[in-house]
């Protein structure tokens, strides 16, 4: 489509992006406001940093946080990884409909169903088994691979049916047995699918609040759970501070991740024009 | 040119395949039931199982017990296996007020967020989608952004912005518009803003990805032929573009029905929504049985659309 835009919708963007952005720019501007009250402005000022960097109880939910979300984004990957290979590659398989049902449903499940089921879930577990005597780091490191694998395995999806399978059937008629072909084509053409989506669950277990709730137990404090315990009583300048922190991080991490796909991209269409040269 | 090497003889020597075929057909067989199982069964085990077991104890009746709820199958005496399944919870659902106002609410406001998401929604996607090569990824960039950024932290921002004290009622008593400060925090209007602002890059996807196809011929022909330009857009451009319409609209409605913190933080207690009461339910009362036959229903209520969803998702992933 290269029909000219129209000025409505030229309006309607921006008025769109402002709507996207000056909530974000203000609460990073009231971050570095000296006043107590978030948005009476009293000058600039770092002191709401020097507070958050000398609070434990942050630096113990960060720490938590962090270690749950790499984890997560590890597991979630692999697990995520073999299901869009299972969807993709394998035609028909006994199952199938059930699979992709539970693959998709993750997607817009409400939390609190989620986060409810699975907490239910545990602790008639640990009435059979004896595990998990404790909810926190594992309970909710498991819940959260649960969900974040369905949007892995979105990504790696739409990745596999965009490179298509001409390589690997390739590679196979030339002699390649199946795990060549799984590390010399297949890893190589996902990479940049499992860089993204390894950061979407990243992102996605730093973010949830609702499931992390349900099935985190006493003491076991993640960044979420820290900051609506104290958002919930109203505006706080430290979080103002903690938040503009978060959004540089992650601000950081998906340019990062923009980049790699967009070099891939680039790499993929070069392929084709050779590939296209060299057949006329 | 893709009938052309479809119809290409194979160019590999005949003779010598089907043995080795055979034997890589099995490794392969193999090597697929391990791809397929361990995430089908981390599945079965972490998202259908819970299920049932949330089934199972809204058909419990309160007990003072840990876990506080009462076992369907009693063993009496001999070996002999009574099963009890109590109704109570549902029909307590059913009677009592609260309960099915609530539900009515959260429809009555994921609808009209949904709507308001496709509202806006629709030009933003439809302008990225005519951009120039160089605005078009940027814009895209822009959209994605936020969504990548802490949920909690976006519903936080509007409570900066709607507070009594807040920026909006601060600029317009400032600017002489009005005396007292305007209460938009703690109400309905605050929900609306919180669900449309945090779930509509759910909307604009969606239809980007269904808008980048539209032929744009088809709207030069409908020009050409004296077409005027909203009855092109009636015509052609609104029934192409439904897929994205309805995906992007079960991906706002769908969970913007259970939602929990968007009522919580900007609705306080003033706006009644299911996911709300659902939570508090079970963390304040620890009324489990009730709890579960609440996320039983909703659940209900929501296999439809997310059978819909799961039918569009899988014709998507087929035709790309």
């Amino acid at each position: 489509m290269y029909a000219k835009r129209s000025r409505f919708l030229t309006i309607m963007l921006t008025l769109g992006l402002a709507f996207f952005y000056i909530p974000m720019i203000l609460l990073v501007i009231y971050s570095f406001n000296y006043s107590k009250l978030v948005p009476v402005w009293g000058g600039w000022s770092l002191r709401w940093y020097k507070e958050l960097f000398q609070s434990a109880e942050v630096w113990s939910a960060v720490s938590l946080s962090l270690q749950i979300a790499v984890v997560n984004a590890t597991f979630a990957t692999a697990l995520g990884t073999l299901a869009g290979l299972a969807m993709v590659r394998f035609g028909r398989f006994k199952g199938r409909t059930l699979f992709g049902g539970m693959l998709v449903a993750p997607l817009v499940m409400p939390e609190v169903i989620t986060g409810l089921s699975l907490l239910v879930f545990f602790i008639s577990l640990n009435q059979l088994i004896g595990w998990p005597a404790e909810r926190g780091f594992a309970t909710i490191t498991i819940a959260h691979i649960t969900f974040s694998m369905a949007y892995v395995a979105v990504t790696i999806q739409a990745r596999l049916t965009g490179v298509g399978q001409t390589l690997e059937e390739a590679a196979a008629d030339l002699g390649a047995k199946p795990f060549k072909v799984l590390t010399a084509i297949t890893i190589p053409q996902l990479t940049p699918a499992l860089i993204s989506g390894w950061l979407l669950a990243f992102t996605l277990s730093l973010d949830d609040l609702v499931i992390a709730s349900f099935v985190t137990g006493p003491g076991a404090n993640t960044l979420p759970i820290l900051i609506f315990s104290r958002i919930r009583l109203g505006l706080r300048p430290d979080i103002n501070a903690l938040a503009t922190i978060m959004i540089l991080v992650i601000a950081i991490c998906v340019a990062i991740a923009a980049i790699v796909m967009f070099r891939q991209q680039r790499a993929d269409l070069l392929d084709r024009q050779m590939a296209e040269r060299e057949e006329s | 040119m893709t009938d052309f090497t479809e119809d290409m003889p194979e160019p590999l020597p005949v003779k010598q395949l089907p043995i080795s075929r055979q034997f890589m057909r099995r490794i392969q067989n193999r090597w697929r039931q391990i791809v397929t199982v361990v995430p089908f069964l981390w599945l079965l085990v972490f998202f259908l199982a819970p299920f049932f077991i949330v089934a199972k104890i809204s058909l419990a009746e309160l007990a003072i017990a840990s876990p506080p709820f009462t076992s369907l199958i009693e063993w009496t005496g001999d070996g002999i296996m009574t099963i009890r399944l109590v109704f109570d919870n549902f029909v307590y659902i059913w009677e009592d007020s609260l309960y099915f106002d609530t539900y009515v609410n959260s429809l009555k406001i994921s609808v009209t967020s949904t709507f308001l998401c496709l509202l806006f929604g629709y030009p933003i996607a439809y302008a990225i989608v005519r951009s120039g090569p160089v605005a078009k990824p940027l814009l895209l960039f822009a959209i994605i952004l936020p969504f990548w950024t802490s949920f909690l932290l976006r519903v936080y921002s509007w409570m900066g912005l709607l507070a009594d004290q807040g920026t909006i009622n601060n600029l317009l008593i400032a600017l002489g518009i009005i005396d007292e400060p305007i209460r938009m925090l703690y109400t309905e209007f605050a929900v609306y803003i919180g669900i449309v602002y945090t779930y509509m890059p759910f909307m604009i996807l969606p239809l980007y990805a269904n808008m980048e196809k539209l032929d744009n011929s088809l709207n030069e022909a409908a020009a050409d032929l004296g077409s005027r330009p909203t009855n092109t857009f009636f015509k052609i451009t609104l029934p192409l573009t439904m897929p994205g319409i309805v995906a992007g609209s079960l991906l706002v409605f769908i969970p913007a029905t259970g939602e929990y913190v968007i009522p919580d933080l900007l609705g306080g207690g003033n706006v009644q929504m299911i996911g709300r009461v659902l939570y508090n339910e079970f963390s304040r009362n620890s009324d489990w049985p009730v709890a579960a036959a609440v996320a039983i229903v909703l659940l209900i209520i929501l296999v439809l659309p997310i059978m819909v969803f799961q039918h569009y998702q899988g014709k998507a992933s087929e035709e790309q």
